[in-house]
């Protein structure tokens, strides 16, 4: 427990609750997060994050409220990175913004996926149905 | 659906089974490097529109099949490597990259190690997680989340704002003499482990003589092998002699100045750790001729102590070990004999020009910070570093342009930190002084209403984690001289604080 950086939150626990206003992205340290999403008051887990993955950086680039919960499942470590610290560092280090847009373009891709495989089910369903 | 990083695999897909997209034009790249390219018609830097420059820094450019040398594989190396593999993986350009470090981090003790307390600062923390380099569980020996702040007119506690451990307490080798063998990686071995990864070769061969008289490095290895490389880039520290055989080839290197502090591991096992220093750095403000700064700093079943001054010897360490504010931290009041100690030298000025055509100073040997976060140091000059070469070119003039500003501003910024911690030696002579800072910092540490502003100023100093000029100008603060002024005459007419302080007061 004494070589461990970051904050512990419990099972269950919101490390961001959707709709707060942030000032802070996370990486992960250990263990594994939902990303949880609520459309007209029905929660659904729309991604599921481990260890190394950093999340909560939209708060900080558009300077909006948090998109959706991110709840620990199990025992979670995070480590925050503040906003102040961050863009100052992009002001002096342009390229450190490339890390981010990597995070960003691999999300972009997965959901590029996730919406083509929903279409193709939804697909095979009204094909069936009609 | 994962958002994993894959910046540690060349030519990884993501995962999800597509291509990779085709490589980012270098362009590209150099505009969101630097905004104002946009402002100076699209080009910046050495890619002049002139076609005479840009003939001439074409020579000056990597590309495929070039071969840079990196001599040191410590922090200011191993991070150069990543940075530079990661932005020509980018352009799609291959390089042969080879780091030569003959030391092994596997080994305990002086072998393996790099000499330094071995702090990560909060700030250095949060921007390598940015850069997708998180700090595994056992490379960390300890997460600080405070620091306490010893003089002999009390101590304090000063706590993170988040209750967060952010600060990274690591060894720089395999651990200190003696200490148990085990495959955890030190901080060293693990960037270097991911300089390797992405693409570098580690070469555990000792560098012997540079020699440029064929207008490129040519390296002499200690088996009387030569090897010519389009760059070099020194990263050896300071106490290399390559750096005093590159002042004399007369490319204007000056080598940089340097005092000596003392570092010292004492064995206490993890209970007694946790029990007398927890997860605190405890710093110690004593007035003690020579002494700069002192701190304890708690990993696993070990403490470091480093000391920072301007004539460190055995006098002053005896006369700080003996203090009773140290005594104190210890199990019965008794430091036990350290297991392993050092006296390595750390930089109090910058190298004169760190650059010429092909050579560049990074980390220690070229600009430091002063006392504080080397190893912060060594991350911004090898960034700046990697992103001059791999966007711009290795020549004099693309380095002054792109890789000397990084540096200047460190200097400046140690012009400031030389003001810092002048003041903060005269808070160590001045027992007034140091019951009005205890006082106001007590206060703020007890009261939740009171906004934290000598305690955020100590933070940093003790952290590093802020610039010098940053944390001078809040100290200039008007509200900041009226409360300390008041603490001033409260503290030494012994007016109560009202509130019962949290640490201990003597």
């Amino acid at each position: 427990m004494i070589g461990e950086l970051g904050r512990v939150y419990h099972d269950g626990e919101d490390i961001v609750t959707e709709g707060e206003v942030g000032d802070c992205m996370f990486i992960i340290q250990h263990g594994t997060a939902d990303v949880i999403r609520n459309e007209e008051g029905e929660a659904t887990v729309v991604d599921t994050m481990e260890s190394g993955e950093l999340f909560g950086e939209m708060a900080i680039v558009e300077n909006t409220v948090r998109s959706s919960t991110v709840r620990a499942r199990g025992t979670v470590r995070a480590i925050t990175i503040d906003r102040k610290t961050f863009m100052r560092r992009i002001q002096e280090d342009p390229s450190l913004a490339i890390s981010v847009l990597e995070v960003l373009c691999h999300r972009v891709r997965n959901l590029d996926n996730t919406i083509a495989h929903l279409k193709h089910q939804l697909d095979m369903l009204s094909g069936g149905n009609s | 659906m994962s958002y994993e990083r894959t910046d540690d695999i060349p030519g990884a897909d993501g995962g999800d089974g597509r291509q990779e997209p085709a490589p980012i034009e270098p362009e590209a790249i150099r505009i969101l490097t630097d905004p104002n390219s946009w402002l100076s018609g699209g080009t910046a830097g050495s890619s002049s529109t002139s076609t005479e420059t840009r003939a001439y820094s074409d020579d000056f450019r990597l590309s495929e099949g070039s071969r840079v040398a990196v001599i040191g594989g410590g922090p200011a190396g191993s991070l150069f490597a990543q940075f530079l593999l990661k932005t020509l993986n980018r352009t799609g350009t291959s390089i042969e990259l080879d780091i030569f470090e003959p030391r092994n981090f596997d080994f305990c003790g002086p072998a393996g190690c790099n000499h330094c307390g071995g702090v990560v600062s909060e700030s250095l923390v949060q921007l390598l997680a940015a850069e997708g380099i998180v700090l595994p569980d056992e490379t960390v020996q300890r997460g600080i989340d405070s620091y306490v702040m010893h003089m002999d007119v009390g101590s304090v506690r000063i706590d993170t704002p988040l209750q967060e451990k952010r600060i990274a307490a690591v060894y720089r080798g395999h651990g200190p003499k003696n200490s148990e063998i085990s495959n955890i990686p030190g901080f060293d071995q693990h960037l270097l482990q991911r300089a390797t990864r992405l693409g570098a070769n580690l070469r555990p061969q000792m560098v012997t003589s540079v020699d440029f008289t064929t207008g490129r490095p040519e390296l002499t290895l200690a088996d009387g092998r030569s090897e010519n490389y389009d760059l070099l880039v020194i990263a050896s520290g300071l106490n290399s002699a390559l750096l005093s055989m590159v002042e004399q080839t007369g490319c204007g290197f000056v080598r940089p100045k340097a005092a000596k502090s003392f570092v010292a591991e004492f064995k206490l096992g993890a209970d007694a750790v946790e029990r007398h220093l927890g997860n605190s750095m405890h710093v110690f403000l004593l007035d003690l001729p020579h002494l700069q700064f002192a701190a304890l700093i708690p990993k696993g079943d070990y403490v470091t102590l480093v000391m920072l001054g301007d004539k460190v010897d055995e006098a002053l360490v005896n006369a700080f070990l003996n203090a009773e504010e140290v005594r104190k931290c210890f199990p019965e009041r008794r430091p036990p004999p350290n297991i392993c100690q050092c006296f390595p030298r750390l930089n109090v000025s910058q190298a004169r020009r760190p650059y010429a055509d092909r050579l560049i100073f990074i980390g220690d040997s070229g600009v430091a910070r002063l006392y504080k976060d080397g190893i912060g140091s060594a991350y911004r000059t090898a960034k700046a570093a990697a992103n001059c070469v791999s966007l711009y070119g290795f020549s004099s003039s693309d380095l002054e342009k792109h890789y000397w500003p990084a540096c200047r501003k460190i200097i400046i910024d140690n012009l400031m930190g030389k003001c810092v911690f002048g003041v903060c030696h005269l808070i160590q002579k001045l027992a007034f002084a140091r019951r009005s800072v205890l006082r106001m910092t007590e206060q703020e540490q007890n009261d939740a209403n009171v906004v934290p502003r000598m305690s955020s100023v100590l933070w940093d100093v003790f952290t590093g984690s802020a610039p010098y000029k940053e944390v001078f100008l809040r100290t200039l603060h008007p509200v900041f001289i009226a409360r300390l002024m008041w603490n001033l005459c409260a503290a030494n007419l012994r007016i109560p604080t009202g509130k019962k302080p949290e640490v201990t007061a003597t």
